[in-house]
């Protein structure tokens, strides 16, 4: 296992171009003819209503499901993923939403899960090593790696899911809502990680439903509504209201009304006419996945 | 991070508590017991005052004589239990070890002395019989997805009667004093100097394996345990060891079963802690999904768990039988099963998987056969046995939800 390469890479040249990407659920058409780019270096993020279609493009590029046409070029190189092992193989890695770590086992345990060093006489000196570096290299704020996973912070599971997923030297990775269950202080962090992770230069995938964190960390923001592309933007160059057009699919809509009485990243609670208070929005309502 | 730090690369963190040397282990020990994460702890008290209360009752309790029969009557359960703490990992249940241990008594009985067949081939057939109940028992937890409560409550009844049916007009089968099975049980035992040997080598192992591992710890820029604590340790191991060693001899010293017993409580421990196969286990019982998700072939994990607790079942059965000189039709019945099971939970595994380790079963066993032992050298007969022994047994489950929650509470489950 190498240790992954620091110094940035060309930032035009795309690692993953997805062309023509087609999906089929029975009758139902989960995505169509959709068009994707991700250079080195590069956060792209994935915006979309319910069922827009996130949730399956990911699945599609970590190799859960096999798309009905279009074509994937890794590296410039046409390539097809079959199964999750052939994704890791490629060097697509996937944390999913709900992290998949194991609360009894401590941090060195659960990065090198499934690949630890010297099947049958374990190197726990070798793998705490490597442990330390890979943290370090994320600038994560982990007192002890030998503590079990259940005492960390949200973030920090966030940051030890993050690691592993490094620990195959990936190309791309892809975050499904990494900010969805954390606090502010703990979103300030993965957003830091993922902008570490674009001076390593990795292609990073990010779906989030929070304009905030999008707005804060990519580069080009992607939109998809009702499975095709609605949009591909330059943040910096598009208002978040933009973008919910193009996520709802209009300029005047339930969200846009609402976005002009109060600001969207400041939602405040509204006092109803009984006196009560209505509970806030969570503007990170997110999608059961599996 | 550089070797010449003034702290290990693994201790830089600010707000770790500096805690080194011995005095250092000891509050980071404190701090472990007062989180719930108690490990042996409970046993070794519960054991003590056991031990203490069945001495005051009666004096004949810690004798050397009776202590050696008592590891002795232990070592069959207790190598079945070893197979129980393994399914109890990844949060499963065999029933029906009790019913595999006497199938494969009565398998041993027919082969070796009604067919007349070479001791090793029966032992060998009765172990295979073991191997291939286990697997059928991951085959169909597996494929169908049965709990693997109903699926051994199933082999439990099955096997019980496949016991009954093949020894059926036979009743009893006597084994000869004189064949290497009963010997090997009953009158085998370790030469005294021998036994000194095994705890030198013991403590020497101990001593040994820490410090190269504290040496690469160091070299690798790790914090790693000073040689103070190294020597302490392997010294307390040599002493403790030693005067067991001692007082045993008194009597007939240690059996070779115990022994055999010993030896794989310290082979699967090695197993679950250092191997591949160990970590997978631990993580299966944590996490199924996140073991799946991190490439482990977990339907490949549940098989091997229920193949080695029923081959261990099957072990356990033989030295069962080896140690009546009998094979029966009540072989492996009445109490054998929740023996097993007992020993492993009150020797610390959690019911609700991923917690645990190997010298559960070996601790666990003990407290149980002592309970046993003692009440007999009491007159009192197995009523009051069971009865106690079901309270130690709920105490034991009380105090792991209890310590489940304390873990929560300070971030340790």
């Amino acid at each position: 296992m190498t240790t992954p390469t620091l110094e940035r890479t060309d930032a035009t040249t795309n690692i993953l171009s997805l062309r023509g990407v087609t999906k089929n659920f029975g009758a139902v058409a989960a995505l169509t003819d959709i068009s994707l780019d991700v250079a080195a270096g590069e956060v792209v993020a994935i915006v979309g209503d319910n069922g827009a279609g996130k949730s399956t493009l990911v699945k599609i590029l970590s190799g859960v499901h096999l798309p009905d046409a279009g074509t994937i070029e890794f590296d410039s190189r046409p390539v097809s993923i079959p199964n999750p092992t052939s994704a890791l193989n490629l060097g697509i890695a996937t944390v999913f939403q709900d992290l998949a770590l194991c609360d009894n086992l401590n941090v060195i345990e659960n990065l090198f899960l499934g690949q630890e060093l010297r099947p049958a006489r374990l190197n726990d000196i070798a793998m705490e090593v490597r442990s330390w570096e890979l943290l370090r290299q994320l600038s994560a704020k982990i007192p002890s790696v030998r503590i079990p996973i259940a005492s960390l912070s949200g973030g920090q599971r966030q940051t030890v899911a993050i690691a592993r997923s490094l620990l195959g030297d990936p190309k791309v990775i892809i975050l499904d809502e990494p900010t969805a269950a954390l606090g502010v202080a703990q979103t300030a962090e993965v957003l830091n990680l993922v902008e570490r992770l674009r001076e390593r230069g990795l292609g990073v995938i990010m779906i989030s439903h929070n304009m905030a964190d999008v707005q804060a960390v990519a580069d080009r923001v992607v939109v998809l509504r009702l499975g095709r592309n609605n949009g591909d933007y330059k943040v910096g160059t598009v208002t978040p209201e933009e973008i919910i057009a193009a996520i709802t699919g209009a300029t005047d809509n339930a969200v846009t009304r609402r976005t002009s009485q109060v600001d969207l990243r400041s939602i405040q609670p509204i006092t109803l006419p009984d006196g009560t208070i209505a509970p806030p929005e969570n503007p990170t309502d997110k999608e059961v996945d599996r | 991070m550089t070797t010449t730090a003034p702290r290990p690369s693994d201790l830089q963190d600010e707000r770790l508590a500096n805690r080194e040397g011995i005095r250092g282990t000891f509050a980071g020990f404190v701090d472990k017991i007062r989180g719930g994460d108690l490990g042996a702890l409970p046993v070794v008290i519960g054991l003590a005052v056991i031990w203490t209360v069945l001495q005051i009752l009666n004096h004949g309790f810690l004798s050397a004589a009776n202590l050696v029969n008592l590891l002795l009557e232990s070592s069959p359960t207790g190598v079945i239990a070893l197979g129980i703490v393994c399914v109890l990992l990844v949060a499963q249940i065999d029933l029906s070890v009790g019913s595999v241990s006497g199938l494969s008594s009565a398998i041993v009985g027919i082969l070796f002395v009604n067919l007349g067949w070479n001791v090793f081939a029966a032992i060998a057939v009765a172990v295979l019989t073991g191997v291939v109940i286990g697997w059928v028992y991951g085959q169909i937890f597996n494929r169908f997805g049965v709990p693997s409560f109903v699926i051994t409550l199933a082999g439990l009844l099955s096997f019980l009667g496949l016991q009954l049916y093949v020894l059926k007009g036979i009743g009893t089968i006597n084994i000869p004093f004189d064949s290497p099975l009963v010997i090997f049980a009953q009158l085998a035992f370790v030469p005294a100097w021998l036994s000194y040997v095994l705890v030198a080598i013991a403590a020497a192992g101990l001593f040994l394996t820490d410090l190269t591992r504290a040496r690469a710890r160091r070299t690798a820029g790790l914090s790693a345990q000073p040689l103070s604590l190294i020597a302490l340790k392997s010294g307390a191991l040599l002493v403790g060891l030693g005067f067991a060693a001692w007082y045993l001899n008194i009597a007939r010293g240690i059996g070779w079963m115990f022994v055999l017993f010993v030896a794989l409580v310290l082979i699967l421990n090695y197993a679950l802690t250092r191997t591949k196969w160990g970590r997978a286990v631990f993580a299966v019982g944590g996490n199924v999904e996140a073991a799946r998700r991190a490439g482990i072939k977990v339907k490949t994990i549940y098989t091997s768990v229920f193949v080695v607790c029923s081959t261990l079942a099957a072990v356990g059965g033989i030295l069962a039988a080896s140690r009546l000189a009998a094979s029966s039709q009540s072989s492996g019945t009445g109490d054998v099963n929740l023996n097993a099971i007992a020993a492993a939970v009150i020797g610390g595994t959690s019911l609700f998987g991923g917690r645990g380790t190997a010298f559960a079963a070996l601790l666990g066993i003990i407290v149980i056969q002592s309970i046993s032992s003692g009440l007999t050298l009491l007159n009192l007969d197995s009523s009051f046995r069971f009865m106690v022994t079901g309270l130690v047994l709920l105490l034991a489950v009380a105090l792991d939800s209890v310590s489940r929650r304390s873990r929560t509470n300070h971030g340790r489950a």
